[in-house]
């Protein structure tokens, strides 16, 4: 077995359900079995393969339960990797599962790549030489898809706080850096431990912040990203109000709720839904105009389900067949609300417009239709024809787990500098800290120290 | 007219600090070697600082010595002062400075190149290669000499199309007015390679009789006997000093007063210089509010009173220079025996090149030192040393090497080049080293010696003397490892002294020493080993116990590493055929065309995604190979 230990959550979002983790790689035992606690005691490794446990995940910082679990044993090769597989079933959905998920993270399993139990399966000779190219086209699919998400995450808040974070840290490496590289250059004092171990509390504090931003924000992305949209005054703000009113918005136990990123979130059946905020939506009520913007194409490109808004007592304007356009190969559901007004709209071209999507009749004003929209988003979920929208949720998963990682390191080169360890060694650790912020925004470029380097000095000969 | 000249194994083009180590290698290791010069009296001439060593570079020279290289030895015998840099910091980054006697430095390479057997030095210009069928057979000189050969170094330094700026004045030449190669770089460009345009420059020398010392601070070179080379045994004990000095209000205005007059801000200079060496008018204007800046006097040598003013390296019209010196302390009389210049030359851009250094354009053709884009002796005399070990290698019918970036910093080096590409000269730092903390200068031979040996190029004599070290430094670990110290009075005194907390309990001792505060001496003092242990073993024992952890988690990097690095990819994988991959993925890969998924992962534009379509698309291939065999 020569790859890491891999762990993700292998069955989709939904609330009710059970979820299971998945944990696959050489180390999948021993990671496992430092969270465990089987009720007979018995450690997981000394289980006979394929067996299924009854138990607690005990956070081993704390010594406190976590969940109540049941974990199933599996040693390769007859697992779907061919490797050693632990499968932690959780009951209680998504906010447990993510506990334990974070937890194995934590312990030394890494976040699967987008795709990653199936190529190991396919290099683990697991599955047919025929379907390679499937499996090439699954990692490039989920790939883009991740992509695309933490692309718009990339201009989000946290990534401005964790570009502004990496800097600081740069600035300090560069600083040790140029008292190694140009020992005579004496246009800067020499790091000293007293300034490291300042810099570095400094630097944990803020990754502390980080990760509490981060974890408020989980909860809030644990929906499907869902757009509203449609032209001026067909009702949209009105949708929003009775999903919100029908079903009792979730209201989180974190203080500080960031309701300047998303405004509400529902819901609807055990579907949890993100509805991209208000504020947004109606920023962009003049989307049919705006539709070539890019902005308005990233909110859309984003999201995993479409909400499409239709007058029933207007008639169906170029407007309207531009904003299908738009969404054209997205799930949608199509909404012709004002149904208790006369109808002005083509109701046949709507249905050929609406031959991909579900297509649901509302009267928001008089409260009908609301059931039958819900029922249309619940089906839409569980026949699983929505299926990308974990992806917003596992890229945050990845930042918490980074952001946990670049913790302990940044813990280490503390140690370091208390135990007197020579700077350049502890940079290491620092060094480690700052790539580990870099993944979360997609930029680990080895350079930009060396360009730091050159502009915050003047060196040469 | 052309004549035929001769037949060798391999064939040098130039003499640098890159052809001489080539030239070395490949004789030494047993291939008849030929090294052409453009002129006999520049052999390993130093055309900038005169100095070898120094943060990274230092280290590369170690290793240098370490794979039977010359340029330890030689500064070892030539050098006028040395000194160990960083030694308040840890091991990984200390490193060797010497200031070299230019001349006798030279002259005493030359030496060691006449003197080598299956070595031919002669003076000559080449300006063709003979190119058949894509594979390189020889080369051409101005005098119709045909040299022909299994393979071919090139190192032209500077000399590749050369041209000196000295404010107004633009000429064509080499380094210090020499010849410069002109027809060459016209050949490799028929040959279909790729040029860059990069620049780089040097700053006045003055005559020392005309220096006020007593305005400078003197820097003398350690007290302490040095050495680069591991067989080095004689040590100079009479050292020069250097002198310290800085720039002022003065000097920056007068610089601001004649930008107008100098090359680089006229637009007249086109070529791409290195951050890390600017200008002093580049250091004026890009840091203006900088009251001074250091500037050192370093003898040229024990024979010449010319002295290398470090710190104002210039392309300022000759008057300009002059001037500018006499606002510097010390330098009110001075006289300027050179003005210093820029100079402009090609370089082939480097990703044409395998990681053995052979063009992937030319087969049989490999290319070191500023060619391939770098900057620095050091740089150069490293690539040189592995470019001439291969050619070597490969005209004698053995496999070729290629050092990890584990391995070396020459194998970082030349890794960064080769895959990444540079856009400016290249210099080695040691942030450029994900493993520094392995690289060290005091480890190069427990990192190479084994490899010189297996090539040829470390003889029997010092082969032996290196394993009786290396089980030295084991059997004196696992003594330290074996050993329970007690907390008794005379340690718990020891410890106290040295403000470290008592014992409770008794100790390994090798766990005693990872204490910050202790060292291996005290330890020695504690439970004194059998017999005298050089201190090149008690050094390694220290280091190696002491920074276990750190040095443990870079291993475990390591290991990663190495099985990405065994994942070799076909030279003939056809990019275009795998779907999945990202264009601009496709793109880079084609160019860099990586050896294996280790290398490919360091290629810009290739994300992990692409990793993962390219390991499963080679997987594919490999099953399918499997099932029709």
């Amino acid at each position: 077995m020569e790859f890491d230990t891999i762990a993700a959550i292998s069955t989709p979002m939904g609330e009710g359900a059970i979820a299971i983790v998945r944990l696959s790689g050489d180390q999948a035992f021993e990671i496992a079995d430092r969270l465990f606690r089987g009720a007979g005691g018995k450690r997981l490794k000394d289980a006979a393969s394929h067996t299924i446990h009854y138990g607690h995940i005990i956070d081993p910082k704390t010594g406190l339960i976590a969940e109540e679990v049941m974990v199933s044993a599996m040693k390769g090769p007859k697992t779907f990797t061919k490797e050693d597989v632990i499968e932690i079933n959780c009951h209680g959905g998504l906010i447990s599962v993510n506990r334990v998920l974070q937890l194995l993270l934590n312990n030394g399993a890494r976040l699967a790549e987008p795709g990653e139990f199936t190529k190991r399966a396919f290099l683990n000779g697991r599955i047919d030489l025929s379907q390679a190219e499937a499996v090439m086209d699954l990692i490039r699919a989920k790939t883009d898809r991740a992509m695309n998400v933490a692309l718009g995450q990339m201009e989000g808040r946290l990534s401005k706080l964790i570009q502004k974070l990496r800097q600081e840290i740069l600035e300090i490496l560069a600083h040790v850096e140029v008292n190694i590289d140009y020992p005579e250059y004496d246009d800067v004092e020499e790091m000293t431990h007293h300034i490291l171990m300042e810099k570095s509390f400094y630097v944990k504090k803020e990754i502390e912040k980080l990760l509490r931003t981060s974890q408020q924000g989980k909860i809030l992305r644990e929906g499907l990203s869902t757009v509203i949209v449609g032209r001026p005054n067909v009702g949209k703000s009105s949708l929003l109000n009775s999903l919100v009113h029908e079903n009792k918005a979730i209201v989180t136990d974190i203080p500080g709720t960031t309701r300047d990123v998303i405004e509400e979130y529902v819901n609807v059946r055990g579907v949890p839904l993100r509805l991209l905020d208000t504020a947004g939506i109606r920023e962009t009520e003049d989307i049919v105009e705006r539709i070539g913007v890019e902005k308005s194409r990233q909110v859309l490109k984003e999201a995993d389900l479409i909400l499409l808004v239709l007058n029933y007592s207007d008639e169906l304007t170029a407007e309207d067949e531009n904003i299908f356009k738009a969404v054209e190969g997205m799930d949608v559901i199509v909404i012709v609300n004002k149904m208790d007004l006369d109808q002005k709209i083509d109701m046949e071209r709507v249905k050929e417009l609406s031959k991909k999507h579900k297509l649901v009749t509302t009267s928001l004003l008089e409260d009908k239709g609301v059931d039958d929209l819900e029922e249309a988003i619940a089906s839409l979920f569980f026949e699983g024809t929505i299926e990308a929208g974990d992806m917003t949720y596992v890229s945050n998963t990845r930042h918490i787990a980074l952001l946990n990682q670049a913790l302990n390191t940044i813990d280490e080169a503390m140690q370091g500098v208390e135990m007197g360890t020579p700077i350049d060694i502890v940079q290491i650790d620092l060094t480690r800290t700052w790539e580990l912020l870099g993944e979360i925004i997609g930029d680990s470029v080895h350079e930009s120290l060396i360009d730091q380097l050159f502009s915050q000095f003047c060196l040469g000969k | 007219m052309t004549y035929e000249a001769g037949s060798y194994d391999v064939i040098v083009v130039g003499a640098g600090h890159a052809g001489v180590e080539a030239g070395l290698a490949s004789a030494r290791l047993g291939a008849k070697t030929l090294m052409i010069t453009i002129n006999l009296d520049m052999v390993a001439f130093m055309p900038c600082n005169p100095s070898v060593g120094g943060p990274a570079k230092g280290i590369v020279v170690r290793e240098i010595d370490a794979l039977g290289g010359e340029m330890g030895k030689n500064i070892d015998k030539t050098h006028i002062q040395m000194r160990m840099l960083n030694t308040g910091k840890g091991p990984a980054v200390r490193a060797l400075r010497a200031q070299a006697d230019k001349f006798t430095y030279q002259h005493e390479m030359k030496k060691a190149l006449e003197n080598e057997p299956n070595l031919t030095l002669i003076q000559g210009m080449v300006e063709r290669l003979m190119v058949e069928n894509g594979e390189c057979k020889g080369v051409m000189t101005q005098t119709g000499a045909v040299y022909s050969s299994k393979t071919v170094v090139i190192t032209t330094g500077t000399f590749l199309r050369g041209e000196i700026i000295l404010g107004e004045l633009k000429y064509s030449s080499g380094p210090n007015n020499q010849q410069p190669s002109i027809k060459l770089s016209e050949h490799l460009q028929e040959l279909g390679f790729e040029l860059v345009r990069f620049k780089t420059g040097t700053p006045p020398r003055v005559n020392s009789h005309s220096i006020d010392y007593s305005k400078t601070e003197i820097q003398p070179g350690d007290d302490v006997p040095r050495a680069f080379s591991y067989e080095t045994t004689k040590y100079i004990t009479d050292q020069l000093p250097c002198w310290l000095t800085y720039t002022n209000e003065e000097t920056h205005t007068l610089i601001d007063n004649n930008l107008h007059r100098s090359p680089m801000y006229s637009g007249m200079i086109k070529g791409t210089g290195p951050r890390y060496c600017p200008s002093i008018e580049d250091k004026v204007v890009r840091f203006n509010d900088k009251p001074r800046h250091q500037i050192f006097l370093e003898p040229e040598g024990r024979n010449t009173q010319e002295v290398y003013v470090q710190g104002l390296s210039t392309s300022l019209p000759e008057d300009v220079q002059q001037k500018i010196l006499r606002t510097i302390p010390g330098l009110e009389n001075v006289q300027m025996m050179r003005a210093g210049y820029a100079i402009e030359y090609d370089a082939i851009v480097p990703t044409q090149l395998w990681p053995t250094l052979e063009t992937k354009n030319v087969k049989n053709l490999y290319t070191a030192g500023q060619i391939n884009g770098t900057s620095g002796y050091e740089e150069a005399a490293g690539q040189g040393l592995m470019a001439g070990m291969n050619a070597g290698l490969k005209s004698i019918g053995k496999e070729e090497v290629i050092l990890s970036r584990s391995d070396a910093y020459i194998g970082v080096l030349i890794d960064d080049l080769i895959t990444k590409g540079t856009n400016e000269p290249y210099r080695l730092l040691t942030s450029r080293a994900e493993y520094r903390l392995l690289l060290r200068h005091d480890n190069a031979d427990l990192r190479l010696t084994e490899l010189g040996y297996k090539v040829g190029l470390i003889r029997e004599e010092r082969y032996e003397k290196f394993l009786v070290k290396k089980q030295a430094i084991e059997e004196e670990k696992n003594r330290l490892q074996g050993i329970i110290i007690k907390p008794a009075s005379e340690v718990q005194a020891l410890i106290k002294s040295q403000g470290g907390s008592e014992l409770k309990d008794g100790i390994r001792a090798s766990d005693l020493l990872k204490r910050p505060e202790m060292t291996y001496e005290h330890i020695q003092k504690l439970i004194p080993a059998e017999g005298t242990l050089d201190p090149d073993v008690t050094e390694q024992v220290e280091i190696q116990i002491k920074y276990e952890g750190y040095i443990e988690k870079s291993l475990q990097q390591v290991e990663r590493l190495k099985k990405m690095e065994n994942k070799k990819i076909p030279e003939n994988i056809d990019y275009d055929a795998i779907n999945g991959l990202a264009s601009e993925a496709k793109q880079k890969l084609k160019e860099v065309r990586p050896l294996s998924i280790a290398q490919a992962s360091r290629i810009s534009g290739v994300n992990p995604a692409d990793i993962s379509i390219l390991l499963v698309y080679l997987e594919q291939g490999r099953i399918a190979k499997i099932s029709a065999e």
